[in-house]
């Protein structure tokens, strides 16, 4: 059993390796000669055929991590969130890979592949553990429902990949202003992220752990802390000794089981992403879009265009389908009501109707190009607030405890 | 009715932007489609009439005008998406947890949330979903929905019955794809056009003009998944009704026959056992992540059931009608009702026996004993030697509340009773308060007590009872919907226009979605042969643009 889960936690490992080296042969592809930028038109890049290749052999590897684990835990590996976020990430790859063999886009890898693999490190911060299934998670449509909702996530995130690289290629980057402040901002969230990870892998290999009691209504609750509290619970007191006093404490207004550590948690990564963006801005001497632009000068901005709204358009049917329908008939066996306006089932009414919207606009006249890009990010961005935010804040606040 | 004709001799509606048979642009409809300011023309609909852009004078055809723009139909869908996230900052009243100090909204939202929660609350955000604002937004989106498609239906109609093959040159160049080849041939022609059937594409031919068309059924899944999201509020609508739809909850104890509601009395059930069970934490798989908990893990919540129908004929006789297991997520169907597992209590009192005995007795030796069944207790229990109890006061869920004993609730969870003791002939009987480890004498001067001796127990299982006739309605709104939506985003609608001009070849496409696609497939067909690839004239646009703001600059 364990033999299999160590296995299992290699095969994913290994993908992650895979999809890094992955990566440079895409990025070797942007000194290829053709101009349009797909691998088949002129002649086919060598370094884009090794790099899709590499990349489907991780995703085999990953697909191995999937199914000794399933077979390990006895249930599909969805039901926690680094088996949630890391099916979500290797299901961005496998919609690179689909959309790869659509269009031959070698970049569309040097920004899919990387932006996935922050995706899956940022799972693995979350406990491992295989933990059993409560009841109501007993169900063939919890797999049934959460595989298919992944990959329509996915396939809707790829517009956001490409709507990034349209917007790097296109914003003008010569002086200030809103817009490139703003496709700055992602750039500084995606490296934020890379710091969360940093930080919070460092912690782990250091073992540090400080516990904190602290008052919540009527109840005393404990919060172990895995990072150096810089802001402890709200009331809360460290019992661990010899460990660092918080500098100050969560503000009251944060709800819920373990706010304070979740505040703590945002306030390092945002402090190390910041320290990484500021050397990384040091050592470029311009903002980061600024400097991968020249380097999509192939790119045609026509192709992203259509392929950010293709992506949508095919994403579109399969998040309905995995979101809303199986997500309603699983909730019918299990809950007797197959809608209850609970903040999961929310927001993926929000998603659906933030790109149904973008579909209606898209039939009109002056929503391409750049506007369409920007809607992408909007779209993606609230997928990641359902995947990130209700899971970890709003559930937090109804579960309560 | 003003009816257009063109120079091809087509009658057009008034309306039209684009003539039907040929497509030469109607010279005084073009602002309609905003062609006049561009090159490439707007393909919406081949440019046929539509009744919301062509009248705007009644009140009805304004009104018509309003609900059928998409313009109107986004901003709804905006409004409801916004609507719909307000409703999740703080969780809905039947969301307030069970654990709350106080679950009363009025009180709970201030409480956990300062002035933004009081605000939230007198907004009556706690109930957004269900507010008459949120319903009339969805209510608007179902009107757009309906009148959106009646508009269109039918100039979509026209438009993809009137493909004529032969088209006016105007509007094959101001398509988005477009060639000219000068010096190409009639083999070169007849070349294109095979490879095009090669490829699936159904071709039509009027005077040496052809027309290779592949996907037409795609232009209809929009007015397919459209009309799936109107059966879908349709079934919305109808689950508001009472008699489509019935939602119960019944608390049944283990033992316990009783009569279902909702069922007019017809079904009875009963209750064998509730069990829950938990996750063995020797299990070698969840070793590491039950370790880290405090509490144990549910495996299993379930109740074994007997379900009986009353028997008109025999004049109401139980027939034994299932027995089965219900399980979370393996809900009991029969009849059209569906139980499903959503609550239990354990450990209830079933029975509780209380003996009596002389206060001097240090043995406390019984002098009788008697058993109250405490979801029907009886008023007197007569004993052996001519006393009776009887029960002044029950507390099923007893506490204490300011030195006042009250009861919690009305199910047997911590039985307390007031006994009064009466012994024959005596006038006045003794008063004695007893319950679970209690056995109180509250004037200290009685000759006898009662303690208790025994008890039973038993658990309760709470089933959720449905029966829902809405749900095939939803159903069939879903699949309709899918299959919609996916006609209509995995086909596209590709024309190709090829048509000879004296001895120039004129090609052009249009396809509503994947230009990526099309341009492929002509690539495909124009190999082996003089005839150009087509150019995309939106590139060229967009680079003329990019050029003039550069110098604008
Ligand atoms: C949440 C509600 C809605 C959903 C999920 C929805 C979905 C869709 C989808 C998937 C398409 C196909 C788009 C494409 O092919 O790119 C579409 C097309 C369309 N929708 Fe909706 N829609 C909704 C509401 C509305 C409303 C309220 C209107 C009213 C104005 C509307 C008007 C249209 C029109 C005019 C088309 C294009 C039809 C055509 O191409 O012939 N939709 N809709």
């Amino acid at each position: 059993m364990s033999d299999l889960i160590s296995i299992s936690s290699t095969a994913l490992y290994i993908a992650f390796i895979l999809y890094l080296i992955a990566t440079f042969f895409f990025g070797a592809t942007i000194r290829d000669k053709n101009k349009s930028g797909t691998a088949d038109d002129g002649n086919k890049s060598k370094a884009a055929t090794i790099g899709i290749t590499i990349t489907i052999i991780g995703f085999l590897s990953q697909v191995v991590y999937f199914i000794t684990r399933w077979i390990a835990s006895g249930h599909a590996p969805v039901s926690n969130m680094f088996e949630f976020v890391t099916s979500f990430g290797m299901a961005m790859v496998l919609a690179f890979i689909i959309l790869y063999y659509m269009y031959r886009l070698a970049v569309l890898g040097l920004f899919a592949l990387p932006i996935a693999m922050i995706v899956i490190a940022y799972a693995s911060m979350f406990p491992k553990d295989i933990a059993p299934l409560v009841p109501s998670l007993q169900s063939h449509w919890l797999y049934i429902h959460v595989t298919t909702v992944s990959l329509g996530n996915a396939i809707l995130a790829l517009s956001f990949v490409t709507a990034l690289i349209y917007l790097v290629r296109q914003v003008d980057q010569k002086r200030r202003s809103k817009e490139n402040m703003w496709l700055e901002f992602i750039m500084f969230l995606l490296v934020t992220t890379v710091g969360f990870v940093l930080i919070t892998s460092t912690f782990n290999v250091m073992k540090y752990e400080a516990v904190f009691e602290y008052p919540q209504g009527e109840n005393v609750l404990v919060s172990k802390y895995h990072l150096p509290a810089i802001a402890g619970p709200n009331d809360g007191e460290l019992l661990t000794t010899g460990k660092f006093e918080p500098l100050f404490e969560a503000p009251a207004w944060m709800q819920g089981a373990d706010a304070g550590r979740k505040f703590n948690t945002v306030i390092w990564s945002v402090l190390v992403g910041s320290i990484l963006y500021g050397i990384i801005r040091l050592a470029l001497r311009k903002r980061i879009g600024n400097a991968i632009q020249p380097l999509l000068h192939k790119a045609s901005p026509d192709l992203l265009d259509e392929i950010t709204y293709r992506a949508v358009a095919i994403g579109f049917p399969v998040f309905t389908l995995g979101g809303l329908i199986f997500a309603a008939i699983w909730a019918q066996i299990a809950w007797d009501r197959f809608w209850g306006w609970d903040p999961k089932e929310v927001w993926a009414l929000i998603t659906w109707f933030f790109y149904a919207a973008f579909l209606h606009l898209r039939l009109s006249r002056g929503w391409h190009g750049k506007r369409s890009a920007w809607l992408a990010v909007g779209g993606f961005a609230i997928i990641m607030f359902n995947i990130i935010v209700v899971n970890l804040v709003l559930a937090g606040l109804h579960s309560y405890a | 009715m003003k009816k257009i004709k063109c120079e091809c001799g087509h009658i057009n509606p008034e309306g039209t932007v684009l003539c039907e048979a040929c497509g030469k642009p109607v010279e005084e409809n073009q602002h309609i489609e905003g062609n006049d300011k561009k090159k490439l023309l707007n393909m919406r609909y081949d440019g046929s009439a539509r009744r919301s852009l062509t009248y705007n004078r009644s009140i009805v055809d304004k009104t018509w005008a309003f609900f059928s723009s998409v313009k109107v139909g986004i901003w709804l869908i905006v409004i409801a998406l916004i609507a719909s996230a307000l409703g999740s900052i703080y969780p809905q009243e039947m969301y307030i947890p069970a654990e709350a100090p106080s679950r009363d909204p009025a009180i709970f939202y201030e409480a956990q949330y300062g002035i933004l929660g009081k605000i939230y609350y007198q907004l009556g955000f706690h109930n957004l979903y269900s507010s008459w604002w949120y319903m009339l937004i969805i209510a608007l989106i179902g009107v757009s929905l309906v009148i959106c498609s009646l508009d269109r239906f039918v100039p979509l109609h026209r438009a993809l019955k009137m493909q004529s093959p032969k088209r006016h040159k105007n509007f094959l160049s101001r398509q988005r794809l477009f060639s000219e080849t000068v010096d190409g041939t009639d083999e070169d022609k007849q070349r294109v056009v095979e490879s095009l059937k090669l490829q699936k594409y159904r071709v039509t031919e009027k005077d040496g003009n052809y027309l290779a068309e592949k996907g037409r059924f795609s232009r209809w899944g929009p007015y397919v998944n459209h009309i799936g999201l109107i059966i879908i509020l349709f079934a919305a609508l109808l689950r508001m009704t009472p008699f489509m739809f019935l939602d119960d909850y019944v608390w049944v104890r283990e033992g316990e026959q009783t009569i279902i509601p909702g069922t007019d009395g017809e079904y009875l059930i009963e209750n064998k056992k509730f069990t829950i069970e938990h996750y063995d934490e020797s299990d070698e798989r969840f070793r590491d992540a039950l370790m880290n908990r405090d509490d144990q893990v549910v495996k299993n919540y379930q109740s074994d059931v007997i379900i009986y129908k009353v028997n008109e004929e025999t004049g109401g006789e139980l027939e034994k009608f299932i027995e089965d297991e219900i399980r979370m997520n393996e809900p009991l169907k029969f009849d059209g009702y569906t139980l499903y597992q959503a609550g239990y209590q354990q450990n209830e009192f079933t029975n509780m026996s209380f003996k009596l005995y002389e206060t001097e007795d240090a043995n406390e030796a019984a002098i009788d004993t008697f058993t109250v069944d405490l979801t029907n207790p009886e008023e007197e229990y007569e004993l052996e030697n001519g006393m009776t109890v009887s029960i002044e006061q029950y507390y099923p869920d007893y506490y204490l509340e300011n030195g006042e004993p009250r009861s919690e609730t009305n199910y047997p969870r911590n039985p307390a009773f007031v006994f009064l003791v009466h012994e024959e002939g005596e006038e006045k009987p003794e008063v004695s308060f007893a319950g679970i480890g209690k056995n109180i004498d509250p004037t200290g001067e009685n000759k006898y007590k009662l303690g208790l001796a025994d008890f039973t127990m038993h658990n309760v299982s709470g089933l959720t009872v449905r029966k829902d006739y809405t749900l095939p309605f939803f159903i069939v709104g879903a699949a309709i919907f899918m299959i919609g939506v996916i006609q209509g985003m995995y086909w596209q609608h590709r024309r190709i226009w090829i048509q000879q001009d004296n001895g120039t070849i004129l090609l052009a496409a249009h396809t509503n979605k994947n230009w990526y696609g099309v341009k492929k497939d002509i690539e495909k067909a124009i190999v082996d042969t003089k005839v150009n690839m087509v150019v995309d004239q939106q590139e060229l646009e967009d680079e003329a643009e990019a050029e003039a703001s550069e110098e604008k600059n």
